[in-house]
């Protein structure tokens, strides 16, 4: 296609977007955003920009550790639940359904206060290397994420690897590979791009869930905004602020997701 | 270890199942409402309501909860310290229906809307054909049709309602989770407690599971099997 009829195309798509009454409504919604700049107080803004950009840092990098770790632990239960003997995917599945039915503000509670106060009981703990993390919130906050990932990302991955065609697995037994390079070649590969639309849903909802680890005093930008609300005696500005940049990384993640999905042949066999 | 605090448990549970039929009751309300409107509705019904089910979808709920929570207190202070009435204080209980209501009113916007289009659309073209008015259709047609559709999402749905309700411990909101926060606080038995209140949602879930095994069998009788299909 030429870049002229590409040029036809994009306006052609524009208009059909831009609709009269959407020029109305986004019209109005550019006026109410205005006047939430004019007379809603945002002076606190300069005091605080340098801690909330700490904030957002610390919350991304939160999603990307847990999601990736989380993944990593995915897979393993997804296979066990999809292929294993009993004694692996039993526990496989109890694991999953414990995570998928509790809250998980209980269970970061559970591993913040409850094992948090049992831990300083050993000396051995005490005493070892790891005692040095154990006393701060984060980790915790990143092991109760990281289950919990792994807990929703797990069942999906269990449906992946079950939908991978049979005989696939046998054509590549056929060809004389080994159990671990059917898995690395064939199994996995299939059942990853089974399950990327999935886990574009699952990473938006873990970013939703990143702000629970502000109730363990873990500084991201949901404790950030509260710290404002405190200090400030502000309601609505911060949360609004809040609420849009999540809305801002929500719409990021979306994007890269979409673009990663768009690389990945369509047609799964 | 300390016998009172068991009961105050199970209180907080009873509080968190009301909150949650509360919600889901409400969320079903919003979200057949906001399903016929993006179906059915005018150009610009349609776009509030996407913008309204996109920013509920993309903000975190313990963000939304407080602005809900906030706001809507707020204005309905105003509005009947305008209408000259003092200011009243709103119950938590109500709060909360209202505020996870809103919230699940946006997913489960989208799953009804997702089952009336799987609906086969002879049959409602054939309820029209028939004269039927709009709101006899929806009840002798689209529901019963459209619930073997909506149902595994809309048990999904229950089963985050019962969880979200934790997060409402967040605002002070006397339920399951800050009911044990606070025995473990006395009590200095975290792990105890946690433990307990663990089992007492996993018990939850586990029996709603069980319930809506029951319910969508039921939906789906008379449909060929799936089993059978292949």
């Amino acid at each position: 296609m030429s870049a002229e009829a590409s040029a036809i195309h994009m306006a052609a798509r524009a208009s059909i977007w831009l609709k009269p009454h959407r020029i109305v409504l986004i019209l109005i919604g550019l006026a109410l955003v205005l006047c939430a700049a004019v007379f809603m107080r945002w002076d606190w803004l300069p005091q605080y920009w340098e801690m909330g950009l700490m904030g957002i840092w610390r919350t991304l990098w939160i999603l990307a550790v847990t999601c990736a770790l989380g993944f990593a632990l995915a897979v393993p239960l997804g296979l066990a639940q999809a292929g294993g003997p009993i004694w692996f995917s039993a526990p496989a599945k109890v694991f999953c359904t414990i995570i998928r039915g509790t809250p998980l503000l209980l269970q970061l509670w559970l591993l913040y206060y409850g094992l948090g106060s049992i831990f300083p009981q050993y000396p051995w703990i005490r005493e070892s290397w790891l005692w040095p993390y154990l006393r701060q919130a984060w980790p915790y906050g990143v092991v109760a994420l990281t289950f919990s990932f792994a807990g929703y990302e797990g069942e999906v991955m269990r449906g992946a690897f079950a939908g991978v065609p049979r005989g696939q697995l046998e054509a590549a037994r056929a060809f004389g590979m080994s159990r671990w390079k059917i898995f690395r070649r064939i199994w996995l590969p299939q059942a990853f791009y089974r399950a990327l639309p999935t886990l574009t849903g699952e990473t938006v909802l873990q970013l939703k869930s990143t702000p629970l680890v502000a109730t363990i005093s873990v500084i991201d930008i949901f404790a950030v905004s509260s710290k404002v609300r405190q200090d400030t005696y502000l309601t609505y500005e911060p949360l609004l602020l809040l609420a849009l940049i999540y809305m801002t990384i929500t719409g990021i993640l979306v994007f890269v997701f979409s673009r990663i999905e768009a690389r990945i042949p369509v047609k799964i066999g | 270890m300390a016998p009172g605090w068991g009961g105050t448990l199970l209180v907080g549970l009873l509080h968190s199942i009301e909150i949650a039929i509360g919600a889901t009751c409400l969320g079903l309300m919003i979200g057949t409402a906001g399903a016929f409107g993006k179906l059915y509705g005018g150009p610009v019904t349609r776009d509030l309501l996407a913008v309204y089910t996109t920013v509920v979808r993309a903000v975190p709920e313990l963000v939304l909860i407080l602005l809900l929570y906030y706001a809507g207190t707020d204005l309905i202070n105003q509005v009947l310290t305008a209408i000259g009435y003092s200011r009243v204080d709103i119950s938590g209980l109500a709060a909360g229906i209202f505020v996870l209501g809103f919230v699940q009113g946006a997913y489960s916007t989208e799953v009804i809307r997702g089952a009336i289009l799987a609906i086969p659309q002879g049959q409602i073209e054939a309820a029209r054909a028939y004269g039927m008015s709009p709101g006899l259709m929806l009840r002798r047609i689209t529901v019963p049709a459209m619930l073997p559709f909506a149902l595994p999402g809309l048990a999904n749905l229950w089963l985050i309602a019962t969880k979200d309700t934790a997060l409402l411990a967040v605002v002070g909101f006397f339920e399951l989770t800050l009911a044990t926060r606070q025995a473990a606080g006395v009590t200095k038995a975290y792990l105890l407690f946690y433990l307990a209140a663990g089992a007492l949602y996993l018990a939850l879930s586990l029996f709603s599971n069980l319930i809506i095994g029951r319910v969508e069998a039921w939906s789906r009788r008379g449909m060929p099997s799936v089993r059978e299909a292949r």
